[in-house]
């Protein structure tokens, strides 16, 4: 039992002063929170740079693709655009390698798709404007219960539709009735130039029309449904008719989702490649109006339709860098739709309108 | 001029005074209305104060809508039992009575307003002019018969698109009409309204930047613009502050001249102060009608003693 | 005193019942437009329901349960009538599930960003708007884009490589990562109004009891917004579900065919398709051209949109997310 078998012994520490404990008590507490303070910012700014990755995204598109798209612009200049050749031969010469003489390999002219682009996209929307609007009044103002009961969920329905089965019922349902609209004699007269079938301008719109139908009307409809009925009791009060009343109080304060719709319809027009590449008529060609009743019937193929069908897998080749460029003009007209239908929605909100 | 109201001090001291003991007192409804009034001496302090306030009418009161034995039902519910009332221009009829006693539903059917509702009935005769009004159109109707609703509720347009609404859907006349057409008519409206010097200098602000009490008289207006032959006011100033109360009253007591107003009212100091003849209801039966005096002063019928009183609300 | 009174009778005398307002007596112009209301009314139910008991006809009528379990056999001399679509079903539950994993959460965390944070602010209407515009974007540019992206060795992991090195850049991998962008707006717009929806006292009282904003947002904000968030997934993966300008530029094959390796990464680095692929090559217009097969694949994606849909139906009539039906206020 020597003094070396037990650890010297230590006084036992005197109780801390009771203002010393406060101050290690403030002091832990302050760490707390600054670790506490410290984890907020770290989220914070997780989530910011999450959030910030979106537009990084969007900036990140428009390089590679305009990259990969800009040797089809710098090899045609503003003849990109132009109507100087027959993109079909243009996308064969692409395809095989040999450049049609004269031109360089890249050379191609897209106006017969952008043509088709902007008539079978403004046709569509400016139908489905009209009718979207009057349809969403029928429904909310007009419709008997049962009858609204059953069109809410079928519009809902086929909001939701994928294009593939639009295209499907296109085909087989309406393109074979288009065709026997089509006279022979008229299929004759143009024979050696294109080919007349159910596929054509018309079918493409209309099957257009009714596929991007559904979300324009679901959203009117919500915005119709939702102008207070102070403002619509008011106005019958003043002795103005139903329709009236409608027509200038409700449609006028659903203005906005009108716009909205409008442009959420136009992107959906503009952006559909599947199902115009499978009723579109399957040929890059430029309906002439002047070509009376048959201009309805000319087959299209639209920007975004083009890329389904020419596009190989390979983005480095010819054929890749024209399709490239095809959807870097794409890219831009979808965005400069976003910036048009913020500039259309402004000047409503100062009436009390808003979105 | 017809004969001047007797002075009203002598009226007070004839009369015995008229104690109504004032029962619950927390039964009074929303809107701070039915307080207890402790006998009829305050209720002519207040008549008292209208009548050396402001002139008589200049014009005896000349008939425009007669309401005979009518009866309201939304469904199977009858809400509007065997009324019968005349409504005048020139005076102010205020319906008064507590809730759920119909008078908001009288007045809604004054221009068929009841008819938006599926299921409506009605029983009995309402004439504007001599006319049965259910055989007059009822768009006709509702421009010669027009409203405005107690929540303040202009439309999501400028000033002088919301007064000029009427006018422009007017039949007869271009829908398109330029302003410069419209403009004498709006400013018109606008003044009777006693809202012109307010917002004169530029009628195309947005009309929903007015405060609550511009956005009634802007409401009143546009309820002026067509010209109509009687105003139904219901409970107009029940979500307005004091100032702008004040100012709206103001406005019916002138505006009877030309127009014949009916409002229905909560707050028995407002009928006080505003009308001429009172309508006073009560489940769905007209109990009493009389002058503004004869109904606050003298009541015939228990019932709206103790209405007045406070005893209910 | 007040209480409500015996009813009261009916009146002796004869009631009317007025009727809705007719329209003789509108202007010709209002009547018109009033007729060609109901006109368009009327096509519009007949259209509608038209297209969807069409589909159900033919689909049902084209429906053998073979199908299901059958992989496709492109190539086949009786292709009209043998294969099924087993593979294309696989492959769209595998990318929905990548696609909708991937955004959910991304897509919670930005609308957490956009409504609890949002500092600086032009970054957040920055934000705001590139949301919308990824909503604009077609389909086929987000395809195209993806396949530059991925076609580069930095990502030859996430897909199979050729025997001479080039990646190929098609794979399940990369064609979910891309669906993802496609959910992502409708993932983002549904949390935030869910978020936006919650009221404020819920986050003083959060705040008052001392717990920073992280740990309201986890513990208080999103549990609370979980149905909103829920329809939003719901929306998403109807989009991703429907969508094939993805399927044949990011996969293609119509069978599954993998990229060699470890069992499930083989899979999923390999390429195959989905069923709106499937739909869209044995369409007349594509290279199968069996419309039964189309039909038959296309009542089984009609349902599964059916079923989502119902999904998000009753998913927000558990919340107060606006009006869920389309009636005017009378």
């Amino acid at each position: 039992m020597s003094a070396e078998a037990f650890p010297p012994a230590v006084p036992p520490a005197a109780p801390p002063h009771p203002r010393e404990a406060r101050r290690q008590r403030h002091a832990a507490q302050l760490t707390a929170h600054r670790k506490e303070a410290a984890r907020d910012r770290r989220v914070e700014f997780a989530l910011g740079t999450l959030a910030a990755g979106t537009l990084a995204l969007i900036a990140a598109m428009l390089v590679t693709v305009l990259v990969n798209g800009w040797p089809s612009f710098e090899a045609n200049g503003l003849g990109w655009f132009g109507n100087s050749g027959d993109p079909v031969l243009q996308f064969r010469a692409m395809q095989v390698g040999t450049a049609l003489p004269g031109h360089p390999l890249l050379y191609f002219s897209a106006w017969p798709l952008i043509w088709g682009t902007l008539l079978c996209t403004i046709g569509a929307v400016v139908i489905a404007l009209v009718v979207s609007t009057l349809a969403a009044i029928f429904i909310t103002e007009f419709a008997p219960l049962p009858v609204r009961r059953v069109l809410e969920p079928v519009v809902r329905l086929l909001a939701g539709v994928p294009s593939v089965i639009y295209g499907l019922v296109g085909l087989l349902l309406l393109a074979p009735w288009v065709n026997s609209l089509i006279s022979i004699p008229r299929k004759e007269s143009v024979q050696y130039v294109v080919q007349l079938s159910g596929e054509g301008l018309l079918t493409a719109t209309l099957v257009l029309t009714v596929m991007i139908l559904p979300i324009m009307i679901a959203l009117i409809s919500g915005a119709l449904a939702a102008v207070p009925a102070t403002w619509r009791e008011g106005s019958v009060a003043l002795g103005v008719n139903r329709w009236r009343t409608i027509w200038r109080v409700s449609v006028r304060a659903a203005r906005p989702a009108i716009v909205s719709a409008t442009v959420l319809g136009t992107a959906r027009a503009l952006g559909e490649a599947i199902m115009l590449a499978m009723i579109g008529g399957g040929r890059p060609w430029a309906p002439n109006p002047l070509d009376g009743l048959t201009f309805l019937f000319e087959p299209i193929q639209p920007l975004a339709a083009s890329i389904v069908k020419e596009f190989g897998d390979n983005p480095n080749t010819p054929i890749g860098h024209t399709v490239y460029a095809i959807a870097a003009l794409l890219l831009f007209s979808a965005a400069l739709l976003s910036l048009a239908g913020w500039a259309v929605r402004q000047p409503l909100k100062r009436y009390g309108i808003g979105i | 001029m017809s004969t001047l109201p007797p002075p009203v001090r002598r009226i007070a001291a004839d009369r015995h005074p008229r104690v109504v003991a004032p029962t619950a007192p927390g039964e009074g409804s929303g809107n701070g209305a039915s307080t207890a009034v402790p006998g009829a001496a305050g209720g002519s302090a207040i008549l008292a104060r209208r009548r050396a306030a402001r002139p008589a009418a200049a014009y005896p009161p000349e008939e425009r809508m007669q309401i005979e034995s009518v009866s309201l039902a939304y469904g199977e519910k009858w809400v509007v039992r065997d009324v019968s009332l005349p409504v005048r221009r020139g005076e102010v009829l205020a319906l008064i009575g507590a809730s759920g006693s119909g008078k908001t539903t009288l007045l809604r059917s004054l221009n068929r307003l009841t008819e938006i509702t599926a299921g409506a009935g009605r029983a009995g005769r309402i004439t504007l002019d001599g006319e049965e009004i259910h055989e007059i159109e009822v768009n006709a109707l509702r421009r010669r018969v027009t409203m405005v609703f107690q929540q303040p509720n202009p439309f999501p347009m400028s000033i002088f698109e919301n007064v000029a609404y009427a006018l422009r859907e007017a039949p007869g006349r271009r829908r398109r009409a330029r302003r410069a057409t419209l403009e004498p008519a709006v400013r018109e409206a606008l003044r009777r309204a006693g809202l012109h010097d307010e917002v004169a200098e530029d009628l195309d602000r947005p009309a929903l930047s007015l405060s609550g009490g511009q956005q009634q008289r802007l409401c009143i207006a546009r309820a002026l613009a067509a010209d109509p032959e009687v105003l139904l006011l219901d409970e107009p100033c029940s979500a307005l502050d004091p100032i702008s109360t004040a100012v709206i009253e103001e406005l019916i007591v002138e505006l009877r001249e030309s127009v014949a107003i009916v409002i229905v009212t909560h707050n028995l100091q407002q009928a006080q102060r505003v009308a001429d003849h009172v309508a006073f209801m009560h489940l769905g039966e007209l109990v009493e009608y009389g002058t503004a005096e004869q109904v606050f002063d003298q009541p015939r019928q228990q019932r709206t003693r103790d209405y007045i009183g406070g005893a209910f609300g | 005193m007040a209480s409500a009174g015996p009813a009261l009778q009916p009146p002796a005398a004869a009631i009317v019942r007025p009727r809705r307002e007719s329209t003789s007596s509108w202007p010709l112009v209002d009547r018109l437009a009033y007729w060609l209301c109901w006109a368009v009314g009327i096509g519009l139910c007949v259209v509608a329901v038209g297209i969807v008991v069409f589909m159900f006809i033919k689909g049902i009528s084209a429906l053998r349960p073979s199908l299901f379990v059958e992989s496709p056999s492109p190539g086949v001399l009786a292709e009209k009538h043998s294969g099924g679509f087993l593979d294309p079903l696989i492959g769209t539950f595998i990318l929905t599930a990548i696609g909708i994993g991937i955004a959910a959460p991304a897509g919670v965390g930005i609308a957490v960003w956009l409504v609890e944070y949002a500092r600086p602010r032009w970054l957040a209407r920055a934000v705001e708007s590139g949301i919308e515009t990824i909503a604009g974007i077609p389909s086929i540019v987000l395809a195209l884009f993806g396949l530059l992206l991925f076609a580069r060795p930095l990502f030859a992991f996430l897909s199979g490589s050729a025997s001479n090195g080039t990646v190929g850049g098609q794979s399940f991998l990369n064609a979910g990562i891309i669906m993802s962008v496609l959910a992502l707006p409708l993932v983002v717009g549904a949390s935030r109004e869910a978020l936006l929806q919650l009221p404020a006292r819920m986050r003083e009282a959060s705040y008052a009891l001392g717990k920073t904003r992280a740990t309201t947002i986890r513990r208080v904000l999103l549990p609370s917004s979980r149905t909103g968030i829920a329809s939003g997934a719901v929306l998403g993966m109807g989009r991703i579900i429907g969508d094939t300008a993805i399927i044949l530029i990011l996969l293609g094959t119509l069978k599954l065919e993998g990229a060699g390796g470890a069992p499930v990464l083989n899979t999923l680095r390999g390429t195959g398709s989905t069923l709106s692929y499937y739909i869209y090559y044995y369409a007349p217009s594509g290279d199968g051209n069996s419309p039964q097969k189309a039909y038959a694949a296309g009542f089984v994606l009609l349902m599964l949109v059916l079923a989502l849909n119902a999904l998000v139906t009753r998913l927000s009539k558990g919340l107060s997310l606006g009006t869920t039906t389309w009636t005017a206020k009378r």
